[in-house]
């Protein structure tokens, strides 16, 4: 799928609260929190921490879009939808730390936090690059809008 | 006296001069009609996606009829890809996630290869195309052997009806006739008459147009051994080629100007050959071109380069969405700055070249031909370029350039623009709206589509590409599931026909 600006965000929050969503539901019993943490508050945390990604997401959107600009193809290879995990993942991190998320229940660990960004950033660019096809078959012919 | 139903009818003055038929018109001429909803007229690989998306969205074989002279839908395309140096095993321009068999493109060509083969190498090429590698693109064979399977999946053969489509046109109270004459050459060619609701016009390329000096050249030495066209068949260069030292023209900087190419270095390579090229561009490309920042593409070496026919957001990024609000003269000049001849870079084909260059038996110059002699069993040509007026001789040319007829060359169409309210489009082209409607041909309830190379110039740039065919197709199927002819094809469906794919079951 080569995106437009609107398709970008569209399938962003789409993969990321479905996709993202179920992933994080299966995820969360096995990371690896200290055994006072209760699943309540992992589960709360963990489900902040992916709609920080959703709606961080969407200004990484626009720079993306920025960027594509300087592309004759006007595409986004996907290795870039895989590497881009780094800042993205970076910044959500910080800006944790920095107490910033409101919600958030005592600290996360960083191993509990990388299992579960990683798992489900590489499970939403699986999907986004060939199920999603499936049951939407006219998504890549309009730069990822679903709507 | 056979009757003329019997004798298989005639186009009667009056049918030729109507541009609206009647079904008495027909009956008095002694052409037997018959009915069939939708007739579609090509039967190349336009024809055969389209009908593979109407199959998907529950439409039964016997509603459509594909009038084709070809005997299966991608015979012209594998003629053609082979004698421009893509026999089965090499591979063509094209994406992995095109494919004219699937019309969910899921999985890709490279997966499936990955699978088929179980070699990682396909995905690590998917994963860095195409920064770390090139892009990745399918063997001619795979397409063929996916083609073949489908066709039997959706029952294509049995909607295919041999024969030569001389015209369409419209009916009175709606709808159209399309004629076909089966077995043409036959001394009795019968002709038919298929009255249908629905029309799709798919009949590829209109035709090959030579260069001025080669069409002189070949008609005034009645010459077609020296001087032949890489989308005909040419093998005899090759051959000769492997018997005695030989330079050829190359004339071209497109993707089959690097297929022969290729061929010519892996012949050289390959036979211990002595074969020098001289290699002509009359656009020399020699680095980075546009107008900004924004729009500049990647060139070097007298090629522009480009992944594939198009840049890829054609097929549903922003520049797909920037062509669609497009109109008139101002889509003609996006046309322009998009187009261009070019060829992928890829490296195997760079470093054929550059050893070339460096031994001296590849050599590119850039001018225009003004004329072309034979002079002692040589091709002289006289090439004018910047610096004066050079005499190139060479044994063979090929002419890779690649030029298209204009519509009008094919029968059916120039039939179309002169009776049935067709009209051209900015670059000259058959005028279709966004659903891929012919413009101004509507008949009553009755609807005219086209896709493909003959509507290249509308709202939607990559036509005569895979892709480009299954995006019309799937523009055509939504507009009949409006009209009621077939289901919309929404995510259950869509799911549950892919399943079905999957176990190469019947849609």
């Amino acid at each position: 799928m080569v995106p437009t600006l609107a398709g970008r965000i569209q399938t962003r929050l789409a993969l990321l609260a479905v996709i993202g969503g179920v992933v994080t539901l299966i995820i969360v019993p096995v990371l690896p929190v200290p055994a006072s943490v209760s699943l309540g508050d992992t589960y709360r945390n963990a489900l902040l921490i992916l709609a920080a990604v959703m709606v961080l997401g969407v200004g990484w959107e626009f720079v993306y879009h920025f960027l594509m600009q300087w592309r004759w193809e006007k595409d986004w290879p996907t290795l870039f939808g895989l590497v881009t995990l780094v800042p993205e993942g970076l910044l959500v991190w910080l800006v944790m730390r920095a107490g910033i998320i409101p919600g958030m229940t005592g600290t996360v660990p960083a191993p509990a936090f990388c299992l579960q960004f990683l798992a489900v950033w590489i499970v939403v660019w699986l999907v986004a690059n060939g199920p999603m096809r499936v049951p939407f078959i006219r998504w890549r012919f309009r730069g990822g809008r679903l709507a | 006296m056979l009757p003329a139903a019997r004798r298989g009818g005639e186009l009667t003055d009056e049918l030729l001069q109507s541009g609206l038929w009647t079904d008495d018109m027909l009956e008095r001429a002694g052409i037997e009609i018959s009915d069939v909803p939708l007739v579609s007229v090509g039967g190349g690989i336009g024809s055969f996606v389209t009908a593979d998306y109407l199959r998907i969205a529950g439409v039964a074989p016997d509603q459509i009829a594909v009038l084709s002279n070809i005997d299966f839908a991608w015979q012209t395309y594998e003629y053609l890809t082979g004698v421009s140096q893509i026999p089965r095993g090499e591979r063509i321009r094209s994406d992995s996630a095109s494919r004219p068999d699937n019309i969910w493109g899921f999985p890709s060509y490279g997966l499936a290869e990955a699978v088929h083969t179980r070699s990682l190498r396909p995905l690590w090429q998917l994963l860095v195309e195409p920064v770390g590698d090139d892009y990745y693109t399918p063997r001619a064979g795979q397409v063929f052997a996916s083609l073949e399977r489908e066709s039997s999946r959706i029952g294509y053969p049995q909607m295919v009806i041999k024969g030569q489509v001389r015209m369409v046109r419209r009916r009175h109270g709606g709808g159209y006739f399309t004629i076909l004459t089966q077995m043409p050459g036959a001394a009795q060619p019968r002709r038919m008459a298929y009255r249908s609701q629905y029309v799709h016009l798919a009949v590829g390329y209109p035709g090959l147009k030579f260069l001025p000096e080669l069409q002189e050249f070949r008609t005034g030495y009645s010459d077609f051994h020296h001087v032949v066209s890489a989308y005909e068949d040419h093998e005899h260069v090759y051959q000769r080629a492997r018997s005695r030292r030989t330079v050829i023209l190359v004339r071209g900087g497109g993707i089959v100007a690097s297929r022969v190419l290729q061929r010519l270095m892996d012949d050289r390579k390959r036979y211990g050959l002595e074969t020098e090229i001289v290699h002509l561009f009359r656009t020399y490309v020699s680095g980075s071109h546009g107008p900004h920042a924004w729009s500049r593409r990647k060139g070097g070496d007298g090629f522009a380069y480009q992944g594939f026919n198009y840049p890829k957001s054609v097929w549903g990024g922003q520049l797909k969405v920037r062509m669609r609000r497009l109109e008139g003269e101002d889509r003609a000049a996006a046309y322009k700055q998009m187009g261009g001849t070019n060829t992928p870079y890829r490296r195997s084909w760079q470093e054929q070249m550059r050893t070339g260059r460096t031994d001296g038996w590849y050599r590119t110059m850039s001018g225009t031909v003004e004329q072309m002699m034979l002079d002692d069993g040589m091709v002289v040509s006289r090439v004018a370029t910047r610096t004066g007026t050079i005499d190139v001789a060479a044994d063979f040319v090929i002419d890779c350039t690649g030029l298209e007829a204009d519509i009008a060359e094919h029968r059916v169409l120039a039939d179309l623009l002169e009776h049935s309210g067709a009209a051209r489009n900015p670059l000259g082209r058959l005028d279709v709206e966004r659903s891929f409607e012919v413009r101004g041909a509507a008949s009553g309830d009755g609807v005219l589509y086209a896709s493909g190379s003959a509507t290249l110039g509308g709202y939607f740039p990559g036509v005569d590409t895979f892709l480009g065919l299954q995006i019309a197709a799937q523009e055509i199927t939504d507009d009949l599931a409006r009209r009621g002819f077939c289901r919309r094809i929404g995510p259950v469906r869509s799911t549950t026909q892919w399943l079905r794919w999957v176990l190469g079951r019947q849609p």
